[in-house]
C-alpha cells in the first residue's frame, strides 16, 4: 500500500462563483487526510492544469454550477494530455444534467458527483482511484 | 404586555405542567434530546406569555407602516395589493429572453427580474476569451445598448418595473436601461425597478466582483447621487442576503451579515456629503426564504425592526420611508433537491409562505426542476402558480401580519434581532464591514455554517427527504430540461462584431476618455459619462476594461 498522502486540487474553472460545495468538499477532503489545494474562482484551464502540474496532484476535481461543464472540463483533459499528465485523475460535481454524464465520462472524466451526494462517496470513490492510479505507476 | 398576576398564575401552572411532561417523557421519549431552528438557535417545548413578557406592544411592534416597522412597512399590506410576482428569468440572446418576459407577463407576472449571463455581470462582452463557454448560460448576454433594446422591444418600461441582478457593472447596465427608456419616450423619472449593485456580498459569497473595494464603493455611491437627481424612483441597490444564506450561512447570519453591509454602503455615501434620509428612500433588501417555516418569518419581522432602529438611532433618519426595509425575496435555491425533484414544489410552497407572512414586497419562487438546469415554461408557470394560489386562495392575505402575538414567533423575532445585534457589534468592533471581509472573517462564519450543516446531513441529524431519507430507485429518467442552444454564442459574437464595424467609433472613443478623466477624479460622478458612452454604443466590455485600467482588479483572498 502506498502510504502517501493524496494530493488533489479542487478548482473552480472560469466565471462561476458558486464555491459553497467546492469549499465543503474541499473540506471534507482535508479532514478525510488528504492535502487539498483549493484554487479559489476564475481560475484558467491553463492556471488549473499548471497548479496540478506544480503540486505533483493525483487528482483535480471541478466544481461547476454554471452550465459550462462540457467546455471547462475538456479543455482541463486535453491541456492535461498536452502536458503528458493525462494520468492526473480528473472528477467533479455541480449542477450537471444526467444526459451529460456519458459525454462527460467519454472525454475522460472518471466520476461526475451531482447535487446531494454525500462527502464520504467522493472521499472513498477518490481513495480508491488514487490506489489504482498508483498502483499503476508501480508497474 | 402582560399583567404581572396574571403571569404569576401562568407560571404556577406551567410548573404544573411541566412534572406531566416529566411523566410523559420517562413513557414516551421525546424524537430529540435538544431541538434547534434550521439556524441553530435553541427551541423550547413551549412558549408562554412568560418568554415575552418584556415586549411592549407600542415600541417594539408597533402598528403596519408605523415604527418600528416589525408587522409591516405600509397600513394595509396585501389588502391594498399583494408583492410583485417576480420570476428571474433570463437566458442565451436578448430575443430569447424577451420572449420569455413576454409570456410571463401574459401569465399574470407582475414584474421583470432580469438574469444575465457570466461574462456580463464580470464586465466582459461575448467575444472575450474569460467568456468561452459562458456566453448566455445563466443568464442573457448583454453586450451593449443594442441588445438592450431587442431585450425590452414591446415592453413599456413606463408600465412594468424591471429588477436587474447586476453588480460590479451596474451603472453600465442602468445607464442602458435609462437610455432603452428615452427611445420609448419614457423620461428617467418615470422608470422603476432595482439594480442589485450591492459589491459587498459578491466578496462574501457570490464572485461575480471586477474592481477592488474603494472603486467599487465609489461606483454605488455615484449611483445613489445620480438616481436622486435623475431617476427617483428607482431603487438604487438591493443588499443581498440571498446569496450569503445560499452559501451556507444561518437565518441569523443573514441578517446580521446583510444589514451589517447596508451599514457600510450608509456610512460610505454619508462620507460623500450624501443625505441618509435621501438616498435611504431607495435603498432595498433581498433575502432567502429558507426551511424553517417559523424561523424564516421571525426573521424577515427581525429584519425589518433592526434596520428601522440603525436608520433611526446610528444615522439620525427621521425620514420614515428611509427607514423602512423593503426586501424582495426568493425562496432557497439550495434546498432543491436532485432527488425526486417534484418534492421542490412543496419545499417551495412552505417557503413562499413564509415570505409572505412575513411581509415580503415581492417574491420569486423557484422551479423544481433548478438543482438540475434551468428550468423549463412548465416549471416556471407551476412556481408562478404558487405564488398567485397563495395569493388568491390560501386566505393569508386578508389580514396584517396574521402570526403576530404568537409566543413562540415573537420570542424568536426578539431572539434574532439579539443575535443578529451581537454580530453587528462584533463586526463594529474589528472596524467595520470592509475589515472583517478583508480579514475573512464573514466569509469564515459562513463556511462553518455551512460545513456544519453538511455534516449533520451526513450524521442523518438533519434529514432532506428523498436525499437522505425516503429515497427511491431513480434511474436514468430523461427529464425535459432547457438547453441553450450552442451556436447562440457565434451568433451573439457576430452582432458584436456589426456592431463595432456600424457605430461612430470616434465617438466611442472619446466617450470612453471621458470616463477615464472621471475614474480619475474622485469629486466626478461616473453616472452621466457612462449614460453617453451606452449611447454611441460603447461595448459593456470596452467601459469596464477602462475601469479596469483605472481601478485594477479585485482578488480573492481565499478561506478554506
Amino acid at each position: 500500500m502506498d502510504e502517501r498522502k493524496i494530493r488533489v486540487i479542487v478548482a473552480k474553472p472560469g466565471l462561476d462563483g458558486h464555491d459553497r460545495g467546492a469549499k465543503v468538499v474541499a473540506r471534507a477532503l482535508r479532514d478525510a487526510g488528504m492535502e487539498v489545494i483549493y484554487t479559489g474562482l476564475r481560475q484558467t484551464p491553463e492556471q488549473i492544469v499548471a497548479t496540478a502540474i506544480q503540486e505533483d496532484a493525483d487528482a483535480i476535481g471541478l466544481s461547476i454550477l454554471s452550465g459550462a461543464h462540457e467546455h471547462y472540463f475538456r479543455e482541463v483533459i486535453e491541456l492535461l494530455k498536452k502536458r503528458g499528465a493525462e494520468d492526473i485523475i480528473v472528477f467533479g460535481g455541480g449542477v450537471i444534467p444526467d444526459d451529460d454524464v456519458p459525454v462527460l465520462k467519454q472525454m475522460g472524466v472518471k466520476a461526475v458527483f451531482g447535487p446531494g451526494t454525500p462527502t464520504l462517496k467522493v472521499i472513498e470513490w477518490l481513495q480508491e482511484a488514487v490506489q489504482e492510479r498508483r498502483a499503476k505507476e508501480h508497474v | 404586555m402582560f399583567k404581572e398576576e396574571e403571569l404569576e398564575k401562568i407560571s404556577e401552572a406551567r410548573l404544573k405542567y411541566e412534572e406531566e411532561v416529566k411523566k410523559t417523557i420517562q413513557k414516551y421519549p421525546e424524537r430529540k434530546s435538544t431541538f434547534t431552528t434550521g439556524g441553530g438557535v435553541p427551541v423550547e417545548r413551549l412558549y408562554t406569555p412568560e418568554n415575552i413578557k418584556d415586549l411592549d406592544y407600542t415600541e417594539d411592534l408597533g402598528f403596519p407602516g408605523d415604527y418600528p416597522y416589525t408587522r409591516g412597512v405600509q397600513p394595509t399590506m396585501y389588502r391594498g395589493r399583494f408583492w410583485t410576482m417576480r420570476q428571474y428569468a433570463g437566458y442565451a440572446s436578448a430575443e430569447e429572453s424577451n420572449e420569455r418576459y413576454k409570456y410571463l407577463l401574459q401569465q399574470g407576472q407582475t414584474g421583470l427580474s432580469v438574469a444575465f449571463d457570466l461574462p456580463t455581470q464580470i464586465g466582459y462582452d461575448s467575444d472575450h476569451p474569460m467568456a468561452q463557454g459562458e456566453v448566455g448560460k445563466v443568464g442573457v448576454a448583454i453586450d451593449s445598448l443594442e441588445d438592450m433594446e431587442i431585450l425590452f422591444d414591446g415592453i413599456p418600461l413606463d408600465k412594468v418595473s424591471t429588477s436587474m441582478t447586476i453588480n460590479a457593472p451596474a451603472s453600465i447596465l442602468l445607464a442602458m436601461y435609462i437610455a432603452v427608456g428615452e427611445k420609448q419616450n419614457v423620461p428617467a423619472d418615470k422608470l422603476s425597478g432595482t439594480i442589485q449593485n450591492d459589491i459587498l456580498k459578491e466578496y462574501i459569497a457570490r464572485g461575480t466582483y471586477i474592481f477592488p473595494p474603494k472603486p467599487s464603493m465609489r461606483l454605488i455611491t455615484d449611483i445613489f447621487e445620480f438616481c436622486s437627481k435623475h431617476v427617483p424612483k428607482w431603487n438604487t441597490i438591493s443588499i443581498s442576503g440571498y446569496h450569503i444564506r445560499e452559501a451556507g450561512s444561518t437565518a441569523v447570519q443573514e441578517v446580521a451579515f446583510t444589514l451589517a453591509d447596508g451599514i457600510a454602503y450608509v456610512e460610505a455615501a454619508v462620507k460623500k456629503g450624501l443625505d441618509p434620509n435621501v438616498f435611504g428612500r431607495r435603498l432595498s433588501f433581498f433575502f432567502n426564504s429558507h426551511n424553517d417555516f417559523l424561523e424564516e418569518i421571525a426573521k424577515f419581522r427581525a429584519a425589518r425592526r433592526l434596520w428601522a432602529k440603525i436608520m433611526r438611532e446610528r444615522f439620525g433618519v427621521t425620514n420614515p420611508n428611509a427607514q423602512k426595509l423593503r426586501f424582495h425575496t426568493q425562496t432557497a435555491g439550495c434546498t432543491l433537491t436532485a432527488q425526486q425533484p417534484e418534492n421542490n414544489i412543496i419545499r417551495v410552497t412552505i417557503q413562499a409562505l413564509a415570505a409572505v407572512l412575513g411581509g415580503t414586497q415581492s417574491l420569486h419562487t423557484n422551479s423544481f426542476d433548478e438543482a438540475l438546469a434551468l428550468p423549463t415554461e412548465e416549471s416556471v408557470r407551476i412556481a408562478l402558480r404558487t405564488q398567485q394560489i397563495i395569493a388568491y386562495e390560501s386566505g393569508v392575505t386578508n389580514t396584517v401580519d396574521p402570526l403576530a402575538g404568537s409566543y413562540y414567533l415573537e420570542w424568536l423575532t426578539n431572539e434574532i434581532e439579539r443575535r443578529a445585534q451581537e454580530y453587528i457589534d462584533k463586526i463594529d468592533e474589528m472596524g467595520g464591514m470592509l475589515v472583517a471581509i478583508e480579514k475573512g472573517y464573514v466569509q469564515q462564519q459562513i463556511q462553518d455554517s455551512a460545513y456544519a450543516y453538511q455534516r449533520a446531513i451526513e450524521k442523518g441529524e438533519q434529514i432532506v427527504v428523498g436525499v437522505n431519507k425516503f429515497q427511491i430507485e431513480e434511474k436514468g429518467t430523461s427529464r425535459k430540461i432547457l438547453r441553450v442552444d450552442p451556436s447562440m454564442a457565434e451568433k451573439q459574437i457576430a452582432r458584436l462584431r456589426a456592431l463595432k464595424e456600424s457605430r461612430d467609433n470616434v465617438k466611442v472613443k472619446e466617450a470612453l476618455e471621458e470616463i477615464r478623466k472621471a475614474a480619475k477624479d474622485e469629486s466626478a460622478n461616473l453616472m452621466p459619462k457612462i449614460l453617453e458612452a451606452v449611447k454611441v454604443y460603447a461595448t459593456l466590455g470596452e467601459i469596464c476594461d477602462v475601469l479596469r485600467e483605472e481601478f485594477g482588479e479585485y482578488r480573492e483572498s481565499i478561506i478554506l
